[in-house]
């Protein structure tokens, strides 16, 4: 099966019913996209098909035949993903960071989408898990990509 | 009170088979030896050569300087760190540390986690875990001694090579300068022999005053954020090695069942890229060329479980077995009440009390739901060495495990620790709770290395949950409101008697604290246990007994304060009011939130609100946090949470700042949301379908202010959870006026 991923043509031995997740992690060995929960839940297994965040790990592999896949290995190459990496950096977002590679895809899809979402538009695109709990870095760092001001004062400090 | 955090003996090997209780007050490493306190992590075990090693004298842990440090030609700066890096920043806090009294910038820092060892035993000096809030503080001056004496080997090899005297010299990051001559040498330029010196005694070399820090107390950037964002960073889960097989795993639906037979097991072998069938202990593995050949097969198998001979020294889990029944037993049952804190006379005080306040508090089983599923890859050599990478927050105790496992000597196990995909406590030596035996044991029979993936199904299966306990209060008011008695019964098992499957010789500490070490001034009180065992295999989760135990204290003091009339800021003051430290601290929470209001009021958007507050003293740290919430769909909604953190000192504020929100996170979805329910002896829930946790949509602002009161530093990891659920709690009841004694909040309705 000839697949097209971050712009190669790559060419797998599956079933045309296995997981996308699976192929880009054990054909391929493209480790950056994320096995969490299996059914869609998580989002950690999150790529771009054509452009759009999809869960890889509940998406068949034949059904990507002829589309651009987009993996976080090459999400630099992408212009508005690299912004996107830029900011998950500049707002320091990730903690243990095995759920970021996904939340860096859905970012950048919503900004693909919308390149000034409202708060409302984020909340609604966001969706993946975090069990570190970095939504505030999140929110902050999608805020900024979109442009918002932040008005919520930082953290305060006394000695 | 058994041996504080603050006495333990430092330098102490810990006796045989006394491993830790990671908890804030338990580390019961006295002389007792083996009688001392529960036993934990690695229960059982002989004590390991590393340890003895250290304690014979002949290795002090961290102070072999080229164990830990290589300065590259290029002059980075690659650290073997103790610790592992999960998320909780401790990664950067090292190379901040090592980096501060070295004098090279932590930006040149590459941090792995150091090999097993006794050279990594740097909690206390006696043992190595990721845990309990310890990392930084129990390790602070060690690591700092450690960049100093290799700072000094750098200027003693510049004094030998400038041929000038070593006193002339000082340093700039980075770099050896010799003010007189104006001449500089890079440190990457004199590291190999500056590291072939002996290292100077630990003592015989000053560290920095603090006032002179550079890089300590500063917001230094984290050095893994852009391998975070890129897919970069390795877990255990990615790891490879060339030929290997993979393997999905079915767990005996119940803890204690084994396999009887597998019926279809010809159809499975047949399957496609399938290799073999193997059962295990507990479970039956599937062995593949592709993981999701394994898993695929593993929704096809059909095995007969087998029901122990005994259920003497199991874990068993019973087919009957609910959570909700447990819940209600806990409430209700008798037995022997062992008393962990008293003071006063509480049955005299609660006798001649104005007013009597009783209620029966319930908390949850809850699951860890780290995002990384658990995996473990094992590989014997052809030369008889097994090579291993698994997550784990203590790896010698792990590595001596293995060792009696394979019956190979420890100096033949490799074991590597990747980073940690979260664990808040997930990955300690539990037993049934890692996939490592598996993977050892299917490489063995298939002479491959194997991977061993649990999906998050198993996960949900075998993660070892946090305990559930239902705490009887009493408190007595005077006739003015004021408490003068409180006492608290706790029915539960505490984690560190639950892993290790049996009491100790003394209460299990992480059982009660929370309810107990807290500081207003109540005259009269008990805090007590009564021991009461659950089925499920339990754990360690972040922030231990405190997660609950300052639920149940901080609400039904809020009850007392509603009882007696009195607001519950002014009277946490007032039991305050000889406590300076916390005095300034609920204060600075207070100031943080605009000034205390409890409401209820109505907010811009016209929505009602109102506030609630809760400390916490958790992990050797202070905390005060205020919660605002209002009432939707009759649910809670938090709109912000402002926390105050006193840690004594601090080494990274964004760390710090970031952590609070991460507890913040965890604490909230605990209230909220989370319950691991158990019917039929079963988990409920399987997956994240099942079982809600915190998203975006629900994270209400948290807004963080560090008060470094120069006490004695405390942890980081932990400590902003605990305030959190009490704080919505008391939010919640102030504004619905209906009592609030359990978690999660959406098993409630409310009236808005």
């Amino acid at each position: 099966m000839q697949l097209e991923i971050n712009g190669e043509s790559r060419t797998v031995e599956a079933d045309g019913d296995t997981p996308l997740l699976w192929v880009l992690r054990d054909d391929l060995g493209m480790t950056g996209t994320k096995f969490g929960c299996g059914i869609a839940q998580c989002g950690g297994c999150s790529v771009l098909i054509d452009g759009v965040v999809t869960r890889s790990c509940v998406t068949p592999v034949d059904s990507v035949a002829g589309k651009a896949v987009t993996t976080i290995e090459a999400i630099e190459k992408d212009p508005v993903g690299q912004r996107v990496v830029e900011a998950w950096v500049r707002h320091q977002v990730p903690q243990c960071g095995y759920c970021q590679s996904g939340q860096v895809m859905a970012a950048t899809s919503l900004l693909k989408q919308n390149q000034t979402p409202s708060d409302e538009d984020i909340v609604a695109s966001m969706i993946n898990l975090c069990r570190c709990g970095t939504y505030n870095a999140i929110k902050r760092a999608v805020r900024d990509l979109a442009g918002h001001r932040e008005n919520e004062p930082a953290g305060g400090h006394e000695a | 009170m058994s041996t504080t955090l603050d006495n333990a003996p430092a330098g102490e090997a810990l006796p045989t088979g006394d491993p830790v209780n990671i908890s804030r007050r338990g580390f019961m490493l006295g002389a007792a030896g083996a009688s001392a306190g529960a036993l934990v992590l690695g229960f059982g075990l002989p004590v390991d050569a590393a340890r003895a090693q250290a304690a014979a004298g002949k290795i002090v842990p961290g102070t072999r300087v080229p164990a830990f440090l290589e300065i590259r030609p290029d002059g980075k700066v690659r650290l073997q760190s103790p610790f592992m890096e999960g998320g909780q920043g401790v990664m950067t806090a090292m190379a901040q540390i090592v980096g501060e009294e070295l004098d090279a910038d932590p930006a040149s820092f590459i941090v792995d986690h150091a090999p097993t060892g006794p050279d990594y035993q740097v909690v206390f000096g006696t043992m190595r875990i990721t845990g309990g809030s310890m990392s930084v503080r129990t390790s602070y001056t060690t690591m700092r001694r450690l960049g100093a004496c290799a700072r000094q080997m750098l200027l003693q090899a510049a004094a030998k090579r400038m041929n000038v005297p070593v006193a002339s010299l000082t340093t700039q990051p980075g770099h050896v300068i010799h003010a007189a001559s104006g001449k500089s040498l890079a440190y990457g330029d004199l590291a190999k022999e500056a590291l072939d010196l002996p290292v100077p005694a630990v003592d015989s070399v000053p560290l920095k005053d603090p006032a002179q820090f550079r890089w300590i107390g500063k917001p230094v950037a984290r050095l893994d954020m852009h391998d975070k964002s890129t897919g970069r960073a390795q877990y255990s889960i990615d790891q490879h090695v060339d030929g290997m097989l993979h393997a999905a795993v079915l767990h005996a639906p119940r803890l204690g069942l084994t396999v009887g037979a597998v019926r279809n097991l010809d159809q499975i072998k047949a399957m496609k890229g399938v290799h073999s069938v193997e059962p295990l202990g507990g479970a039956v593995a599937v062995v593949a060329q592709r993981w999701w050949h394994a898993r695929r097969a593993i929704d096809s198998l059909q095995v007969d479980w087998k029901e122990p001979a005994s259920t003497d020294g199991l874990r068993y889990m019973p087919a009957d077995f609910s959570s909700e029944a447990h819940s209600q037993l806990l409430a209700t049952v008798q037995g022997r009440i062992e008393d962990a804190e008293t003071a006063g006379d509480v049955d005299g005080a609660l006798k001649s009390a104005h007013t009597l306040v009783s209620a029966t508090y319930h908390s949850q089983f809850l699951n860890h739901a780290q995002m990384e599923p658990p995996s473990a890859l094992a590989h014997f050599l052809p030369d008889g060495r097994l090579e291993l990478w698994f997550p784990n927050q203590s790896p010698d105790m792990f590595l001596a495990l293995i060792a009696k496992q394979t019956g190979l000597p420890p100096e033949k196990i490799t074991l590597h620790s990747p980073l940690l995909g979260g664990f808040f406590g997930r990955h300690f030596t539990y037993p049934n709770a890692s996939p490592y035996p598996q993977a050892i044991e299917l490489a063995k029979r298939t002479g491959a290395p194997v991977k061993v993936i649990w999906h998050r199904e198993e996960e949900f299966l075998r993660d070892p949950v946090r305990p559930m306990a239902a705490v009887r209060f009493r408190g007595g008011l005077d006739a003015s409101g004021m408490p003068i008695a409180l006492e608290a019964v706790s029915a539960t098992e505490g984690p560190t008697e639950g892993i290790a499957n049996k009491r100790g010789d003394k209460r299990d500490d992480s059982a009660l604290e929370g309810l107990t070490g807290k500081r207003y001034a109540i005259g009269n009180k008990r805090i007590a246990q009564l021991y009461q065992k659950a089925p499920p295999a339990v754990a360690y989760w972040r922030s231990v007994g405190n997660s609950m135990n300052d639920f149940f204290y901080e609400v039904f003091l809020d009850e007392l304060a509603a009882k007696g009339g009195k607001d519950p800021y002014e009277l946490r003051l007032h039991l305050l009011r000889d406590n300076a430290r916390l005095t300034t601290l609920i204060k600075a929470a207070a100031d943080l939130s605009g000034g205390w209001k409890a409401g209820p009021y109505t907010a811009p958007d016209g929505s009602r609100r109102a506030r609630g507050i809760a400390m916490a003293s958790p992990f050797g740290t202070e905390t005060a946090a205020i919660a605002e919430v209002s009432i939707k769909d009759k649910q809670v909604v938090v709109h912000e949470v402002w926390q105050a953190i006193d840690p004594g000192s601090i080494v990274n504020p964004a760390i710090i700042d970031a952590q609070v929100n991460s507890a913040a996170a965890l604490g909230l979805s605990q209230v909220l949301l989370e319950e691991a329910a158990y019917k039929d002896g079963m988990p409920v829930a399987r997956n994240f379908d099942g079982y809600p946790i915190m998203t975006l949509d629900r994270m209400p602002a948290v807004h963080v202010r560090i008060v470094e009161s120069g006490a004695k530093m405390g942890g980081i990891g932990e400590p902003g959870l605990p305030a959190v659920p009490p704080a919505v709690a008391n939010a919640v009841a102030r504004l619905t006026g209906q009592p609030v004694r359990s978690m999660p909040l959406s098993r409630m309705t409310f009236a808005a």
